[in-house]
């Protein structure tokens, strides 16, 4: 196995958006069981040392391909298509609007301690977030519209901040 | 094969045989060691038959140091010298100790990390935790007949990386070889988990004397896998006695207390928390030094009211772990209960009510953790048998960054990702010309590095003179498997290099450890120059023993030739170490290692090849049918 192999010829799966969790898991813990550290303890420093490596590749691996967002980031990549996240943050003005209306319904909800309230906006984010993935499964599997897809993508990124953000309040409103 | 002569002949080990490995469960109040004895993991015990050691260190001005019971004692009579939960203090400044006021010690502030001043000289946190560490060696290699290959010792799941770095300088301190540190929950997990073959999503709730870890874990045959953690560093147990320390103060109407007065009724305050567990009533009475005497009663109702919002401080990690790991309290089977203060019955109440179900209180909350550890040790010596193992994947529980401009923190790595883990990100120079750049490393979750932990700052000189935003400054985090972290930063452009185990800025360096490992060695009269020869023979030992068995199982992946030099290099070590010249062992050891490299890594080629033995031909070529189809409309 070639170590600067793509992440999907790694666990041996077909480079799609569509994925098999259930193998991506398998493939995982699979490949981790023959690299992790714990099985080079008591090998000789050159092999600890193939050892981390390997294990941190199979990681960073394993956690871009099981997040949806961070495996259509890729798969964007590895077809030479940038997201390109910083220097692209035109956006139309109606998805401005409508994220800061959500982001105004948080804050509200936050300093009135509204908690039922929040995960309510918890739960509409991600259904919002689970159609658009579908969408996106298809521009990326099916259509190969790649330029299409990388505005879905950057979108994508403005409601996974989001979500994060909602869980961030809920958590100060617990503590 | 002219190979396993080697291993073989004379007393020297056979590659099979069984190491001595422990795993050391360092509390904040109780320390323990465990060991597996054919195939059980069992507590070794003192002369006495106790399997606790007091986590308690008394200093005397001869320079005698007691640990344990022996200290326990002597505690209330001397109070400054006698140093208990010092994991408190573990990676700590001064400034970040709880109820620093209360506390009957000798603080001295020094960079990083508080000193304790004593009778027997300024103490590091990290020589107090080495003293409980080197007692607890002492009694197991006594109790097992021999040195040990290593221990795998036992920290909070949300220890920072500070706290980690103190506690393996503290066992590398004490003499020990640390084969992993592992989380206190996860070993735990592992103990229940094997016992009781469970599978499926678990929690461990786990307060100890002071700290509180929340792990979720998902079990499965042979893999113990971390989803998140959670938890506070500065809560625990003594929390709980600090209550009713003050809730004395207030109902007896106490004027402000002497430091023996204080270690006095905080020891009632323990007690009178034990005895309430079983009985509902606890008196609490004690003659202080002005002859005034405390006469009171604590029930259940007022502990439970006066601790209140402790409990509910333990709570609120709960659900921030669970929501981490993307599960409700529907998806937990079961809820592990680790840590003597888990005893407490308003505890037991609230962690019932929140997962909605009774918390799994059948294995010794005490001894859970040590025992877990013991497993985990004997699986990395290897006296386990090849598909008799599982994989652990144990997570980083708290996000790393680096700090930017305007004091903000970028987060590198997030918490709760799995371990090893490896993130890189790029910056530039703010300035026209601008030659060096400040690498200042931080722990926590807040955006503010005023509320992170600082970790360690670092300088990137010799950057070439470029325009304000040209260089590009890659910095990269490396966390291992014991969750500490490494840093280094390169600019690209012209390949100037600077890198830093992350570990000066508020521990101890290595010269320091040296020093007191030194000193410690002098101390007991044992003899330095002898271990250290002895270490060296084992360290050389173990090497030949796994290159002998790495050619056992894969020897074919070389030629004849480069077999033949290897063998050569592992004759050459195996007549070095029967010498006494420690430097020439060391070299040996080079040379054999360098011989090596080559193979090591055709050997984790094939590991990783025999990974993929499993999967069928056409899994393979639909693998490679769409990696192509989707190259070409790229």
């Amino acid at each position: 196995m070639d170590f600067n192999a793509d992440h999907f010829t790694l666990f041996g799966l077909p480079r799609s958006f569509r994925i098999d969790a259930s193998t991506l898991d398998r493939r995982y813990r699979e490949i981790a069981a023959q690299v992790h550290p714990d099985k080079y303890v008591q090998a000789g420093d050159a092999e600890r040392r193939l050892s981390l490596q390997w294990a941190t590749r199979v990681n960073e691996a394993y956690q871009t391909l099981k997040a949806s967002l961070s495996r259509a980031q890729y798969l964007l990549q590895l077809a030479g298509h940038d997201v390109g996240a910083e220097n692209n943050t035109a956006m139309p003005t109606e998805f401005l609007m409508e994220q800061m209306e959500w982001r105004e319904a948080v804050a509200e909800a936050r300093a009135a301690r509204e908690q039922g309230e929040l995960e309510q906006l918890h739960h509409r984010v991600k259904q919002r977030m689970n159609d658009r993935y579908e969408q996106l499964a298809e521009l990326l599997d099916d259509q190969q519209d790649y330029p299409v897809a990388a505005d879905r993508v950057r979108r994508l990124m403005f409601l996974e901040k989001l979500l994060f953000d909602i869980d961030d309040a809920m958590a100060a409103l617990e503590a | 094969m002219a190979l396993l002569q080697i291993a073989e002949p004379g007393e020297s080990a056979a590659p099979h045989q069984h190491k001595l490995a422990v795993g050391i469960d360092l509390g904040t109040t109780n320390s323990l060691v465990a060991t597996v004895r054919s195939g059980l993991s069992v507590v070794i015990s003192d002369d006495l038959g106790r399997p606790l050691l007091p986590s308690v260190v008394h200093y005397l001005a001869d320079g005698q140091v007691d640990v344990g019971f022996d200290a326990l004692v002597k505690q209330a009579l001397d109070p400054r010298n006698v140093i208990a939960s010092v994991k408190r203090f573990m990676g700590r400044g001064i400034k970040d100790i709880a109820h620093r006021e209360s506390l009957p010690y000798d603080f001295e502030d020094a960079p990083g990390m508080v000193r304790l001043r004593t009778a027997a000289g300024v103490k590091s946190p990290v020589e107090v935790s080495a003293d409980i560490l080197r007692t607890l060696r002492l009694r197991a290699e006594a109790a097992l007949g021999g040195p040990l290959v290593g221990a795998v010792i036992t920290v909070p799941a949300y220890f920072d990386d500070a706290q980690r770095q103190a506690t393996k300088d503290a066992a590398k301190l004490a003499g020990l070889s640390v084969l992993r540190l592992l989380n206190e929950p996860t070993a735990a997990a592992i103990a229940y988990g094997l016992e009781n073959a469970a599978e499926g999503v678990y929690a461990v709730y786990d307060l100890g004397g002071g700290t509180f870890d929340i792990s979720i874990l998902k079990l499965s045959k042979g893999v113990f896998e971390v989803l998140s953690t959670g938890g506070d560093s500065a809560l625990g147990g003594d929390d709980f006695d600090q209550r009713i320390f003050c809730w004395i103060l207030e109902t007896a109407k106490l004027k402000p207390l002497s430091i023996e007065d204080s270690r006095l009724l905080l020891t009632r305050a323990r007690e009178a928390k034990e005895y309430l567990t079983p009985h509902g009533t606890a008196p609490i009475t004690a003659r202080l030094s002005s002859g005034e005497v405390v006469d009171l009663e604590l029930t259940t109702e007022i502990f439970s009211e006066i601790s209140k919002t402790l409990v509910a401080k333990t709570i609120s990690p709960v659900r921030k772990a669970l929501r981490d790991a993307g599960l409700s309290v529907a998806d937990v089977k079961g809820v592990v209960m680790v840590g003597g203060a888990t005893r407490m019955p308003q505890i037991q109440r609230a962690v019932g009510e929140f997962f909605g179900q009774e918390p799994l209180n059948n294995l010794d909350p005490d001894k859970v953790v040590a025992l877990g550890a013991a497993t985990q040790a004997n699986l990395l010596a290897g006296n386990r048998a090849a598909g008799d193992d599982w994989l652990l994947l144990d997570v980083i529980p708290l996000s790393l960054g680096l700090e930017t401009m305007g004091g903000l923190v970028e987060k590198i790595i997030v918490r709760n990702s799995t371990i090893p883990i490896a993130r890189a990100q790029e910056f530039t120079t703010f300035r026209d010309g601008q030659s060096a750049l400040a690498v200042h490393v931080v722990q926590g979750e807040r955006e503010l590095v005023s509320d992170c932990r600082s970790l360690a700052r670092f300088e990137l000189r010799g950057i070439p003179p470029m325009v304000a935003g040209a260089a590009r400054i890659r910095v990269s985090f490396q966390v291992d498997a014991d969750g500490l972290l490494a840093v280094s930063a390169r600019e690209m452009t012209s390949g100037v290099e600077a890198s830093i185990v992350v570990k000066p800025s508020y521990g101890l360096s290595d010269d320091e450890i040296a020093n007191m490992l030194t000193d410690s060695l002098a101390h007991t009269k044992d003899d330095a120059q002898r271990r250290a020869l002895k270490e060296a023979q084992v360290e050389a030992q173990r090497l030949i023993e796994a290159v002998a068995s790495a050619l056992k199982s894969d020897g074919d992946l070389l030629s004849a030739e480069q077999l033949a030099r290897i063998e050569a290099e592992i004759a050459k070590l195996q007549t070095t170490a029967l010498g006494d010249n420690r430097r020439h062992i060391t070299l040996a050891m080079d040379d054999l290692e360098a011989q090596t490299k080559d193979f090591a890594a055709r050997r984790m080629n094939k590991s990783i090849q025999h990974a993929f033995a499993g999967m069928s031909v056409d899994e393979l070529e639909s693998s490679v049918d769409s990696a192509q189809s989707l190259g070409e409309t790229a």
